[in-house]
């Protein structure tokens, strides 16, 4: 009788030690799909996989934020539940990429906020809020606050704009340092080199595919949802709303400061001008887009999904829906006496969603399109081009 | 008057493809599946390509593959055991495929970098047999097809060559229709059946695919008068990874690495040559070579200057500093492994080492030899991988016409009964595989089942 067991032996990772049991599962599946490969043409994450023999816990982190949740190789594979290889690549690669966030996030003794990242979102939304309706009575005659305010100028008599581009200019600022250094860390801990978001063609790469969302389809077949019916998921069409309406506001936002310092014209615009029409198709996809999310992310099999990130989507996608909304609401209400609660509120969700962008589901953008530009430089440090 | 036009038994590739013909004919179909919805297209699952004749390159493969060169080809690995008209018939019929596959909602990948050696006469299904299976099922609904699971056929009625009902064995339910498409899988899963030709053997046999290809079907059918073809014994078998699971271990516990090591029994003593010839035409064999040593069992053993120059493997290989000390990790005889291993080293003759080619890394004076590829096993660590005979699929089949339509002991066409996929392999493959030859002979042969069942079912 031979000394090693013949028995069906439930399979191992390539490493013996990891951070956690996510990244140890993660580690066991992508051995299993790294003997398998026919997923390959899906999306980015096999080819990446295939240029690695082992995956430590920054090569799972670096593939964990390349996968899209799209669900694909999930229905796709023929070891998935109730095989006994047990393999969910979508779930489990969620739950890794759920737990990387915390580890970059500066400051570190931050982490925590993303174990109930819900309840964090909502306190600091609902904070920011009170504190810009109560700053404003506080601060303003009752006649300013409750009357109506019209012509050049208005939302200041509320705040002033060097307040406001002040406090907003701070926490935009704030959020981009710790963004930045989340970057870093992320970086380094996918083992890639310090230059590594300097190159222009990676950048360009993964900018294409980030801007078609190139790998949220499943190779082309769609994402997998409840109904099987792949070719009937919305997804993609609901994250370009949010997407490119979050865009939309930003620059619209960004017109109107351009056109305050540089052209001397001040706020409330008329209805055509820049950026208020930027402003409020900004606003439609921001509110389209969440809703829309929401609803794909109802009907998707649950066996794909990760519980854990759970409320931290639901959070940023509410505080995206908040946005749009408080935003377009002021907008036909700006020249009555609602106003000043209204711009209170949206100002207060502005503020909100700037300070929690390093704490919330908001870096998955910012660790998704870096591992594009990290598998952009590998594809082409191994082929010479980018597919 | 039977509610159903063409029943089909099976759920695999060959079964949907004929369902959706005969669909697409017009006819009411009946999908009877042994397994449940998750465990559906037994070994259809677990496939990756299908091998198709083309005159030109396209977007999935890279370069012309004519009839000629797949005949062949097909010639070749059966040492010519093929009925000539039925495989020309079929290599023909394979072109349209590639468009046929693609319009019932499946997905070919694109070639991708050279990356697969069989890029040129393979074409790859985007996400693997299982997401194709998942279109042709999704197709087959929407056309009304009527697909039932946990549906074991168990008994069939035939009278003079003519299909009459079938009984579902769980529910006892009889199934009248009024032609027959069989597509119910070889006898791979039926280890006493094979036992009838491997003896206490087959025991130790993995088998790659699904348990539910119990040949029920066929046994059925033979029974009843079906001429049979094919040899019983001959099968598709690889040496895979004796850690595997008893079934559905799949394309992931296969080992590619017998070409950079040796390969030795339970005595530690070399049987074969194991640098033959390149891999992709000798991996076939291994089943059987395994199969014929002690226990059913065998080691390739290798050292650390291989461990990267093959696809990684499921199961870690078993690792150990010394040779010695690798033998009691495998349980063999030290002193015999440490001497096999010396006698190979001694007999390495000085070559240049390039395991894309046939090399003139050799040895000389050892019996059996090894002709290409051989480098001493000196680098520690040493590995080994312990491995089994690998059973993918039998080749015992009911004899069928260009038509698909079974043919009766006595030469005459069955009346109303067809068959495609494995169950009728055997009438194209005698002996031998080409990879992706078997989603041919499905898909081929399952189109034209149901086509002409549905036909057959109008008359
Ligand atoms: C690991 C592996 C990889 C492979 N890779 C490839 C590849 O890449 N390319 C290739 O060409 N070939 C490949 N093959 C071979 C290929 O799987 C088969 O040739 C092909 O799938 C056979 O199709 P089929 O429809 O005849 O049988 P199957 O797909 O096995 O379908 C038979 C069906 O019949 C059902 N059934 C059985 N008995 C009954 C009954 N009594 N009542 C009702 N239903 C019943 C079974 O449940 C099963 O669903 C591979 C095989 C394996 C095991
Ligand atoms: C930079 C590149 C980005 C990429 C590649 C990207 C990709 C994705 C993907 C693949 C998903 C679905 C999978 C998941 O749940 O994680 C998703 C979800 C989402 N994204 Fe993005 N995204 C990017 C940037 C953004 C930006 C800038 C916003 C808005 C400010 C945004 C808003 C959302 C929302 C609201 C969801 C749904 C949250 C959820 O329910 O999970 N994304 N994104
Ligand atoms: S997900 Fe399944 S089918 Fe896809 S590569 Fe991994 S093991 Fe293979
Ligand atoms: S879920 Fe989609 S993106 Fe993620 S690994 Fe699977 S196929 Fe790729």
């Amino acid at each position: 009788m031979p000394a090693i067991e013949l028995a069906p032996a439930q399979t191992s990772g390539t490493t013996a030690a990891h951070a956690s049991a996510a990244l140890a599962e993660a580690d066991r599946l992508m051995t299993v799909c790294n003997s398998c490969r026919y997923c390959e043409g899906l999306c980015a994450v096999f080819p990446a996989m295939e240029m690695r023999r082992s995956f430590a816990d920054g090569d799972l982190n670096y593939l964990a934020n390349l996968c899209h949740s799209c669900g694909a190789c999930y229905s796709d594979c023929q070891f998935s539940p109730p095989h006994a290889f047990a393999v969910n690549v979508p779930r489990v690669l969620a739950e890794v990429r759920n737990e990387s966030y915390a580890q970059y996030v500066w400051p570190r003794a931050l982490a925590p906020l993303f174990a109930r990242n819900g309840m964090a979102i909502a306190i600091a939304a609902a904070v920011s809020v009170a504190a810009f309706l109560f700053g404003f009575m506080a601060l303003n005659d009752r006649a300013v606050m409750f009357g109506v305010q019209a012509g050049e100028g208005a939302f200041y008599r509320l705040m002033p704009h060097n307040v406001m581009a002040l406090l907003f200019g701070a926490a935009f600022l704030y959020a981009i340092l710790a963004i930045g250094l989340g970057l870093r860390a992320f970086r380094q801990d996918i083992g890639a080199p310090s230059g590594m978001m300097r190159d222009p063609g990676d950048n360009w790469q993964a900018a294409q595919d980030t801007a078609s969302l190139r790998y949220l389809d499943g190779g082309g077949a769609g994402c997998m949802n409840e109904d099987r019916q792949p070719e009937k998921d919305r997804r993609k069409l609901y994250h370009h709303l949010t997407f490119y309406g979050f865009l939309l506001c930003f620059s619209s936002t960004s017109t109107a400061t351009l056109y305050h310092y540089v052209l001397a014209r001040e706020a409330p615009y008329p209805w055509w001008d820049l950026p208020v029409v930027l402003g409020t198709l900004g606003g439609i996809g921001l509110l389209i887009g969440p809703l829309g999310l929401m609803r794909q992310k109802a009907v998707r099999d649950p066996v794909m999904r990760e519980p854990s990130g759970r409320s931290m989507e639901a959070a940023f996608t509410l505080m995206l829906f908040g946005l749009g909304l408080t935003g377009l609401v002021l907008l036909p209400l700006r020249a009555t006496p609602a106003m000043g609660t209204l711009l209170a509120i949206h100002l207060g969700f502005v503020f909100g969603f700037f300070i929690t962008m390093p704490y919330g589901k908001f870096v998955h953008g910012i660790y998704r399109y870096a591992a594009l530009v990290r598998y952009a430089q590998e594809r082409k440090a191994l082929h010479g081009t980018v597919p | 008057m039977s509610a159903v036009d063409v029943l089909v038994i099976g759920g695999g590739n060959a079964a949907l493809c004929a369902a959706i013909a005969a669909s697409r004919e017009g006819a009411r179909v009946l999908v009877l599946e042994a397994s449940n919805a998750f465990w559906r297209g037994g070994n259809t699952r677990h496939t990756r390509n299908m091998r198709c004749a083309h005159d030109q390159a396209t977007e999935i493969l890279t370069g012309p593959y004519f009839e000629d060169e797949f005949f062949e080809d097909l010639l070749r690995v059966t040492n010519g055991q093929t009925d000539e008209t039925l495989a020309r018939h079929m290599i023909h019929e394979s072109k349209e495929m590639l468009t046929w596959i693609a319009e019932q909602g499946v997905r070919w990948q694109p070639s991708l970098g050279g990356t697969l050696s069989l890029g040129r006469t393979n074409a790859f299904f985007l996400g693997g047999g299982r997401a194709m299976l998942n279109a042709l099922y999704a197709t087959a609904e929407r056309l009304g097809v009527e697909i039932r699971y946990e549906a074991e056929v168990t008994d069939i009625e035939i009278d003079d060559g003519m299909f009459l009902s079938a009984t579902i064995g769980s529910t006892a339910e009889r199934i009248e229709a009024r032609s027959l498409v069989a597509a119910a899988g070889g006898f791979e899963s039926n280890i006493e059946w094979l036992k009838r030709y491997w003896g206490d053997a087959a025991d130790n046999f993995i088998i790659r695919g699904t348990s539910n290809n119990k040949g029920t079907i066929l046994k059925l059918l033979l029974d009843n008068g079906v001429q049979e073809v094919g040899d019983p014994t001959q099968c598709h078998a690889v040496a895979i990874d004796a850690r595997a699971p008893k079934y559905d271990g799949g394309i992931i516990t296969r080992l590619d690495c017998v070409v950079f090591g040796i390969v030795v029994n339970k005595n530690a003593q070399r049987f074969y040559d194991e640098g033959e010839d390149i891999w992709p035409k000798r991996y076939a064999i291994w089943g059987r070579l395994v199969a014929a040593q002690p226990d059913q069992i065998a080691y390739i053993v290798f050292d650390a200057s291989s461990l990267t120059l093959f696809m990684p493997s499921l199961y870690p290989p078993i690792q150990a500093p010394t040779i010695g000390e690798l033998a009691q990790k495998l349980g063999l005889d030290p002193a015999a492994l440490q001497g096999t291993v010396s006698a190979f080293n001694e007999a390495v003759r000085p070559g240049t080492f390039d395991y894309k080619i046939l090399d003139d890394c050799r040895t000389d004076g050892l019996t059996p030899p090894k002709s290409h590829w051989a480098r001493r096993i000196e680098t520690g660590p040493f590995y080994a991988y312990p491995v089994r005979p690998g059973i993918t699929f039998t080749y015992l089949g009911t004899r069928v016409n260009k038509d698909a339509r079974m043919v009766m002991a006595d030469a005459r066409p069955a009346a109303n009964m067809f068959a495609a996929g494995e169950i009728m392999a055997g009438n194209v493959l005698g002996e031998g595989y080409a990879a992706g030859i078997g989603m041919t002979i499905g898909a081929v042969f399952g189109r034209i089942a149901g086509r002409e069942a549905a036909r057959n079912a109008r008359n």
